[in-house]
């Protein structure tokens, strides 16, 4: 399926990503057999709850929420990966099934995306590979009495994703998002990985970067602030640069703002439905999160946006409609 | 810089980003983290006392290192595995973490595992042709692939460069390979262009310096983009043995090597002398080798060097002030408050004198009038005035038995002083200043202490026969006890001066509420110890009249301009205020029920776990430097005492943590509550039946602009009618227990200083303790911030969610609703801490308050009320209308 490169379309207009997997899937109330079917029938451990096998056992689920992405107007799918690494996956004693995993997800979000840009051909799709955060940090010691002690090494970070980012690329994603960053140095493992890969198997895929700010101090949770995480990650040639996660939309303003100012690269967001009620659920509207994402537009602060946990296809088609009445923000820093 | 370079610059990064421009000052590499440098470290690694090596990084970050050079290159130890350690120990310190890496080796297995142990944008250093082309590449890949910055030595396949010619040579053929083969961002190149010694006595050596200076001119020009640095201990090691050549040396060169472009260097802050307090001659020697001007530089330096062998910095106690004579030596002791052979030069002096009492009257007066006239001219601070002060004091106790055993008639002190910090205040640490400073000016002074009742200060003044009352005070209800005692020694009809000094005073508070009740003689207000003795002098000196004229039209100048700046603010009714109340949206997510309901208490709290909450800027102003703390260290003016105060600080800190001097106690207990109007009616539990107490809190009523409110801490806490649960907090702390018999063994012993100086700590100790607490609430306690990250700057900036007014301060002015607060945490029995008749805080040292969590609570001062405010408020509390007037004095607007 030809269509323009993104490089280009993001100088056209303002594009929108994907809301969340998460908060879709839950609303089919799976059970173990839907984590299983077909492929772990026998596996020893429980897998409810390992979404990403569901690109697996159950397609067809996975290609109904890009679809009804696609649908309220999303531009980029992100794939069903965020688990997607031999360390993630390790919990569940399935690190062989990694390679299928982001292979067979990146290949159901394509075929979704090219269904729609044939259909609208005005509006390609397209699909980006999710690269999570990985469940262990680099800079961190899980032992509050051994600080030199770490679960990981920066070596067994870039062995995983160096997997994961094959799967990804062999599997036909677009784009690569290294995403909801709370330690830079797993991040940096994440872009040590990409270029050895990439340089493997001569492609050029735009990479965009989403950090995490976990709370009002305006750092990342291994104490970055977010100029320094943005200067810790721009020797690469990022396509974008941004935050997700972790806060809602009016929370994450004053860090855009950063990017927006300091930033040598476009800009994405895609912030929460507000931040955690008491029972842990995110309940601001479409309409809610529209607003705060309206002044982000009308302030001119971003390339991308999109949503995080919580946000639903009804979010993200206020937030396509707004972007599409907004023109293109041009990069401040070069 | 040349007009084409526009590249971006240098930026780096540990938690906190680094940014070179060509606007940034000298970027200093700290080199203390470095084996191959420092015996020190080298042997903390060696014995695996990583602890310690990591107060070494603490130590040069909070020296100024901007950057801070690890390397682990030895042959005794694995310097993979210590790089790696090391670097992993110092993620989990924010302190040290805040600034750049720089990974530091000769072997590039060991920088490669450095570079995977960092999160931020560190320095690599370093790299070079020296093993080819190929090799250079390659690493230069790696490190670009990993997202640092490099430096690059001037070395290649034929070795060092030594020279000019060679040094740009090799740079130039560097940053080609790296900038057009590997893409290398060329801001990321940091070029080592080799710093050798000069004065060496060798002819090849004698143009290293100037190579350098214009190698890095050079390179500034030519390579766009590029910086440049350098270890500049090199250059003097010739001189080792010599520091106050080195220190020169190095800062000559830094020098003449800032002017010609290089931006960034490894030094030891310690070595360097400031460039202009160079000994002029010993620099003309110095910079004729730096610069290569006389053929025998060398040998005059050299020559030269010998008579300034052993000094600089590091040297040892200069004794050549015993050689004086004993006035001499008096005096110097007391400038530079050295009391170790006070004792022995007193007692020469009195053998030389007819009197003892001459003694003091002689030599001792006259060394006490240096200091005061260089304290006078700002030469000496007020640290060191006190340190004269006990050394003053240590002669005169040496001289009493003499003096007693003299005594004649017509003996008389300047005169007689009384001075008392007013009933219900504790706080006494001025008062005592402005003690030893008229003691040390011949006055005697009689002190009552703290908590004096007027009655006794009467009673002692027409006993003792004093010429001058002083009262002293810090918090707000002292201002009304000094009228009272205005208005007693009127009654009885004294007919001396009443100074007036403390915290809270003010001199239009003086003329204002004041000096009309005292009408036998002059109240003034006296701003701070340094004006005391020549107000003293002046009120008990032969120009009294003139003075007292000057005084008594200033005073009626401010009570005017007093008058008419209260007519141009206007009040709101009380009506009128709660209807601007500060709106909030009530929303159960932004309520919290507390983790641990109920009181908490605290025993012997560890007080080392206190010292990093300590905010010092208060602690200098105590001294009376004024200056934000950390900077005030590197006052122009104040610095150097500053830092020797600071010293002094920490030591005693130190020795009071060990050995265990005061006790720290604390209480907390969160409350469910919510509002009603501008009370706060706090349950006993969660069914919200019984109401365990009411918070009476105070609205501001000043007229707003358009957008502004008139808040309450009642504006806080959900209403009742809300419906939503709401919470409030309260607390009580104190590290103020067992210092009295401290304070004491000081005093016996005439040390003010360190008696000051142990109240000074104390007070901040208990701030610090209230931080912390204030955080462990947030965290634990209450549990709605868990996951907050603040450094003490921004905890003492306030930037957390919640306050925690104390009652007294600002936003709720009203000192009489802390026998609730006190009530309810029961905290007499849980603290130790007791509340006296004006509300004070006994010990000295507590804090107390509420506690608030909504994310919008701010502080806010709450200004002047309106009677109506007054009228509604002793209502609600059940007091007498008069009453409720008196304790509101300084807020009242009518």
């Amino acid at each position: 399926m030809s269509k323009p490169d993104i490089r280009e379309l993001v100088n056209q207009r303002i594009l929108v990503l994907d809301g969340a997997m998460g908060t879709m899937i839950q609303r089919h109330k799976l059970e173990e057999e839907d984590f299983r079917k077909g492929w772990f029938e026998e596996h020893d451990q429980p897998l409810k709850g390992n979404n990403d096998l569901l690109s697996l056992t159950r397609p067809e689920i996975i290609k109904e929420i890009h679809a009804e992405y696609f649908k309220a107007g999303a531009d980029i799918a992100e794939t069903n990966t965020f688990s997607g690494t031999t360390i993630a996956q390790a919990d569940y004693g399935l690190e062989d099934a990694v390679y299928d995993i982001n292979y067979q997800s990146a290949k159901i979000a394509k075929e979704v995306a090219d269904e729609f840009t044939e259909k609208e051909p005005n509006k390609p799709r397209y699909v980006a590979g999710s690269i999570g955060p990985t469940n262990r940090t680099a800079s961190i010691s899980p032992d509050v009495n051994d600080p030199g002690y770490r679960a990981i090494t920066f070596d067994q970070l870039v062995e995983a994703y160096s997997l994961q980012v094959k799967a990804l690329i062999e599997g036909g994603v677009d784009l690569l998002l290294v995403e909801t960053v709370f330690d830079t140095l797993n991040a940096k493992a994440a872009l040590y990985a990409i270029d050895l890969v990439q340089e493997e198997l001569k492609t050029d895929l735009p990479i965009m970067v989403s950090g995490t700010i976990t709370d009002a101090s305006g750092r990342t949770l291994t104490g970055q602030t977010t100029e320094s995480f943005l200067i810790s990650i721009s020797h690469m040639p990022l396509f974008s640069v941004g935050l997700n996660c972790a806060l809602g939309a009016k929370e994450l303003r004053p860090y855009l703002k950063i990017m927006d100012d300091k930033a040598p690269f476009f800009v994405s967001a895609h912030p929460n439905a507000g931040l955690p009620n008491e029972f842990g659920e995110y309940d601001e509207t479409p309409e809610q999160m529209g607003e705060q994402i309206e002044s982000f537009l009308d302030e001119g602060l971003v390339n991308i946006v999109g949503g995080c946990c919580g946000t639903t296809p009804d979010h993200i088609k206020v937030i396509a409609e707004m972007a599409a009445e907004h023109e293109a923000r041009k990069i401040k820093q070069l | 810089m040349t007009e084409t370079n526009t590249y971006p610059p240098l930026k780096l990064s540990g938690l906190e980003p680094l940014i070179v421009t060509p606007e940034s000052n000298f970027i200093n590499v700290g080199e203390r983290t470095n084996v191959t440098g420092s015996r020190k470290f080298l042997r903390l690694i060696k014995e695996d006392n990583y602890e310690e090596a990591l107060e070494v990084a603490l130590d040069q970050v909070q020296g100024g290192a901007q950057i801070i050079d690890v390397n682990m290159d030895e042959g005794m130890i694995d310097g993979k595995e210590a790089m790696v350690k090391f670097l992993n120990l110092i993620a989990s310190e924010p302190d040290i973490a805040r600034v750049p890496v720089m990974i530091d080796s000769s072997k590039w297995e060991i920088i490669e595992a450095g570079l995977k142990c960092i999160q931020g944008k560190g320095v690599v250093n370093s790299i070079s042709l020296k093993e080819g082309e190929e090799t250079f590449i390659q690493q230069a890949k790696t490190i670009k692939r990993f997202g640092a910055a490099v430096i690059v030595m001037a070395f290649d396949e034929d070795g060092q460069a030594d020279n000019y010619e060679r040094r740009i040579e090799i740079c130039k053929r560097s940053y080609d390979i790296l900038v057009d083969q590997v893409g290398f961002p060329a801001q990321d190149i940091i070029f080592d262009p080799n710093i050798f010694p000069v004065g060496t006595g060798m002819e090849e050596h004698r143009n290293n310096a100037v190579d350098f200076f214009r190698a890095t001119k050079w390179i500034r020009e030519n390579l766009p983009g590029a910086h440049v640095s350098g270890g500049v201990s090199n250059v003097s090691f010739s001189f080792r043995g010599n520091n106050a050549v080195r220190e020169a040396m190095h800062s000559a060169f830094l020098y003449h090597a800032i002017q010609q472009g290089m931006d960034m260097g490894i030094v030891n802050p310690t070595m360097l002398e400031v460039y202009d307090d160079i000994d002029k001659e010993l620099l003309t020697y110095v910079e004729d080798v730096l610069l290569n001007r006389r053929d025998d530089a060398t040998e005059r330096l050299l020559e030269f060097a010998e008579s300034f062998k052993g000094e600089g910095k590091k040297k040892e106690v200069d004794l050549s002030w015993r050689e004086g004579n004993v006035n001499e030596r008096l005096s110097h002791a007391l400038v530079k408050g050295i009391v170790e052979y006070i004792e022995e030069d007193t007692e020469e002096a009195r053998q030389q004198h007819e009197r003892p009492i001459q003694v003091i009257e002689g030599p001792l007066m006259d060394g006490m009038n240096v200091v005061g006239d260089l304290f006078g001219s700002g030469k000496m601070f007020l640290p060191q005035v006190v340190k004269s002060a006990r050394v003053m004091k240590k002669a005169v106790a040496y001289l009493l038995p003499y003096i007693e055993a003299d005594k004649r008639e017509g003996d008389k002190p300047n005169g007689k002083i009384l001075m008392a910090t007013v009933k219900g205040d504790v706080h006494d640490i001025g008062k005592n200043i402005v003690g030893v400073v008229l003691g040390c000016n011949n006055y005697e002074v009689i002190d009552l202490g703290v908590m004096v009742p007027p009655e006794k200060i009467i009673k002692t003044a027409i006993e003792e026969g004093v010429d001058a009352i002083g009262l002293s005070g810090l918090i707000t209800p002292s201002l009304d006890e000094m009228v009272t005692v205005a208005k007693e020694m009127q009654r009885a009809d004294l007919k001396i001066p009443l100074l007036i000094g403390g915290a809270t005073t003010s001199r239009v508070h003086t003329a204002v509420k004041i000096e009309q009740h005292y009408k036998n003689d002059q109240t003034v207000h006296v701003l701070d110890a340094s004006r005391s003795v020549t107000v003293v002098e002046k009120l008990l000196g032969n120009h009294k009249n003139e003075f007292v004229d000057d005084i008594k039209q200033d005073y009626e100048k401010l009570r005017d301009h007093h008058e008419k700046n209260r007519g141009r603010k206007t009040l709101l009714s009380l009506k009128e205020a709660q209807a601007n109340a500060f709106p909030i949206t009530w929303n159960k997510d932004d309520v919290y029920q507390p983790k641990q309901p109920g009181i908490t208490t605290f025993e012997s709290y560890e007080l080392k776990d206190l010292v990093d909450y300590i905010d010092w800027t208060p602690f200098f102003q105590t001294w009376e430097l004024a200056g934000r703390f950390p900077n005030i260290l590197k006052d122009e003016v104040v610095g150097e005492s500053a830092t020797k105060l600071y010293e002094d600080a920490k030591q005693m800190l130190q020795k009071l943590i060990e050995e265990k001097w005061l006790e720290a106690k604390a209480v907390v207990g969160l409350f469910p509550a919510n509002s009603d109007g501008d009370d706060i009616e706090i349950y006993s539990d969660d069914s919200r039946s019984e109401v365990l107490s009411v918070q009476h809190t105070m609205r501001q009523q000043l007229k707003k602009s358009k957008k502004a409110f008139n808040i309450a801490l009642s504006d806080f806490v959900a209403p009742k009618a809300s419906g939503i649960k709401d919470y409030i907090g309260g607390f009580v702390v104190t590290t103020g227990i067992g210092i009295e018999k401290h304070i004491e063994r000081f005093e016996k012993d005439h040390d003010d200083y360190n008696s000051i100086m142990l109240k000074a700590l104390a007070d901040r100790l208990a701030e610090a303790f209230a931080e912390k607490m204030h955080e462990h609430v947030r965290k634990e306690l209450w549990g709605y911030a868990k996951e907050e990250q603040f450094d003490n700057d921004a905890l003492i900036k306030e930037k957390y969610q919640g306050i925690r007014p104390a009652p007294g301060y600002p936003a709720c002015p009203d000192h009489t609703e802390k026998p609730d607060l006190f009530k309810i945490l029961n905290a007499q029995e849980n603290t130790g801490v007791d509340l006296t008749e004006s509300m004070a805080m006994t010990p000295a040292a507590s804090v107390s308050g509420w506690y608030f969590a909504h994310p919008e609570s701010k502080y806010f001062g709450v200004g002047k009320i309106g009677k109506d405010q007054v009228e509604d408020l002793a209502k609600r509390k059940g007091m007498p209308f008069e009453e409720m007037e008196k304790w509101l004095g300084p807020n009242l607007g009518y």
